[in-house]
């Protein structure tokens, strides 16, 4: 009797692992993005998840024909996420750095990212350190933009960093800062807004050397050889070239 | 500050590759310049906000209503608003104002500058509660010690100026110290607004070293430092100032020789079966 019911349990446990098993072989791709850096990922008024990583993201899916799912996570928490295996991928506007990619692989770059000058339209600014002695300009803390900011300018202007990119915006529009150092991409984003208007890029832009792309587990190299022919793929088929055109007027490939 | 950066060399020298001592001794003038910033916001402000707080408690424990209304009004703001939402409003909700922007000195040289909004929001905020910590002196101070001012001829204004006042100080001291502290560890915020006070200067290293705990740890040491330093200036304040109430002992010959004869009499009689 017992064992009977035994085998009975046996058999209902093995065939639920069957199922379960057999949902996650069917192709079903988690990606993560954090749905807080617009234009390339944020969160809209309907609560969907939008956005240029959005948009490639989809992309992709639909070039390698998988089913895909989104999933926002907070920027902090999105790597140890993608070593858990909470999500299988990250696209959200990831920089390659060499510290990153001792953790996770990286596919090729989908995007490069730039830094730019900031200034008000009515102020003619050059961007190059003399003639800028003595003027006080503003970056986001612990970003890439910040650490230019105080490594090569830093002994001629005075440097204010500020903890969110929104509070340095505030800044520049009510007058205390000269100018702004900032990733180029999502500058031109608040350039557009009635706040920004006033404002515009100086100078050449700043190129640092920045490549960002998908992250996907360290050992995934089935998953990133895919992602990398898919990219090449959009890109030749002209669809990156399209949503690139959503957000921007000139090509950031 | 020059002599910084030559402590700096000597230090990396001492601990080279030795971590996080290396490290330490690397940003220790960063460190050290913010210290003295915010050394100078929490002293400013105790000051300022001691100096405000004064009038205010005086109106706070005024009879007449349009006295006690706007002190009790301020009070209950600055003590039910958090400081980050106060430090907030100076800095980036005035700048919102473009007739504000206008108006040439008060915004050109403080209100644009993050270091004078600091030390206002920091002094209107510890003024409230000095204030209260004075009302609540004010109101305790024995019936008959009033009574005796009063009986003295001593005008209104004298007898707080004389009397009252100095009295409440007496007895506020040790709390006061107390709120110097608490000021000193809210003073934190004011990286918030880009100053570079020891919490900024922390925040700034760490996005340079992703150093974390080794860098916020040390500036929890540096921060008790401080507070063990003001705790110890208002300690030798209060034994001066309320030396009164500090019991002494001496020896019985130093004391008023008619006493010692009292005492003395005194312990003869119970000395005696």
């Amino acid at each position: 009797m017992k064992s009977k019911m035994m085998q009975k349990l046996l058999v209902g446990v093995l065939s639920l692992s069957w199922l379960v098993a057999g949902t996650a072989m069917a192709e079903r791709l988690r990606i993560a993005t954090e749905g807080a850096y617009a234009p390339f990922n944020f969160i809209d008024s309907s609560g969907e998840l939008r956005g240029f990583d959005v948009d490639i993201a989809w992309a992709l899916c639909e070039q390698m024909q998988v089913e895909c799912e989104l999933v926002a996570q907070d920027w902090d928490g999105i790597i140890p996420g993608l070593q858990q295996r909470r999500y299988d991928a990250i696209i959200a506007s990831m920089s390659i750095t060499p510290e990153r990619q001792r953790v996770i692989s990286f596919t090729d770059p989908y995007y490069s990212n730039v830094l730019a000058f900031i200034g008000p339209r009515n102020v003619e600014m050059a961007t190059d350190a003399e003639s800028l002695r003595g003027k006080t300009l503003g970056a986001q803390r612990a970003t890439i933009a910040g650490q230019y900011l105080e490594d090569t300018l830093g002994r001629y202007v005075n440097v204010r960093l500020y903890d969110t990119q929104d509070n340095a915006y505030l800044d520049l529009a009510n007058g205390r800062l000269d100018g702004m150092v900032s990733d180029k991409f999502p500058a031109y984003d608040w350039l557009q807004t009635d706040a920004g208007a006033a404002f515009e890029f100086k100078g050449e832009d700043i190129d640092i050397d920045d490549k960002i792309a998908i992250a996907v587990r360290r050992n995934d190299n089935a998953l990133r050889e895919r992602f990398n022919q898919a990219l090449q793929a959009i890109v030749e088929s002209g669809v990156y070239a399209e949503i690139n055109a959503r957000y921007f007027p000139f090509s950031i490939y | 500050m020059d002599w910084l950066w030559v402590v700096s060399d000597w230090l990396q020298a001492l601990a080279a590759g030795h971590e996080p001592w290396e490290s330490y001794a690397r940003y220790f003038p960063q460190l050290m310049q913010g210290v003295w910033l915010t050394l100078q916001l929490v002293v400013l402000s105790g000051i300022a906000g001691f100096i405000l707080a004064i009038p205010l408690a005086l109106m706070r424990v005024s009879d007449r209503a349009w006295l006690w209304v706007p002190a009790y009004s301020y009070i209950f703001f600055f003590r039910g608003t958090p400081l980050l939402v106060q430090i907030f409003l100076v800095y980036y909700g005035l700048s919102q104002f473009e007739w504000l922007r206008q108006s040439g000195w008060l915004w050109n040289e403080v209100l644009s500058h993050a270091y004078w909004c600091a030390i206002i929001t920091f002094s209107l905020h510890t003024a409230a509660y000095i204030a209260e910590l004075f009302r609540g002196a004010l109101q305790s101070i024995p019936k008959g010690e009033v009574e005796a001012a009063r009986a003295l001829g001593l005008s209104h204004r004298q007898q707080y100026s004389r009397i009252l006042l100095p009295r409440a100080f007496g007895m506020i001291l040790p709390a006061y110290g107390n709120e110097v502290i608490l000021m000193l560890k809210g003073s934190a915020l004011a990286s918030t607004i880009t100053l570079l006070d020891l919490m900024g200067a922390t925040r700034n290293v760490i996005a340079r070293t992703y150093m974390t705990l080794e860098f916020f740890l040390l500036a929890g040491v540096l921060y008790l430092l401080i507070a063990a330093v003001f705790i110890g200036l208002f300690r030798v304040l209060e034994k001066a100032y309320n030396a009164h109430q500090h019991a002494v002992r001496l020896p019985l010959n130093q004391i008023d020789p008619q006493l010692r004869d009292e005492h003395l009499r005194q312990q003869v009689k119970e000395d005696r079966p």
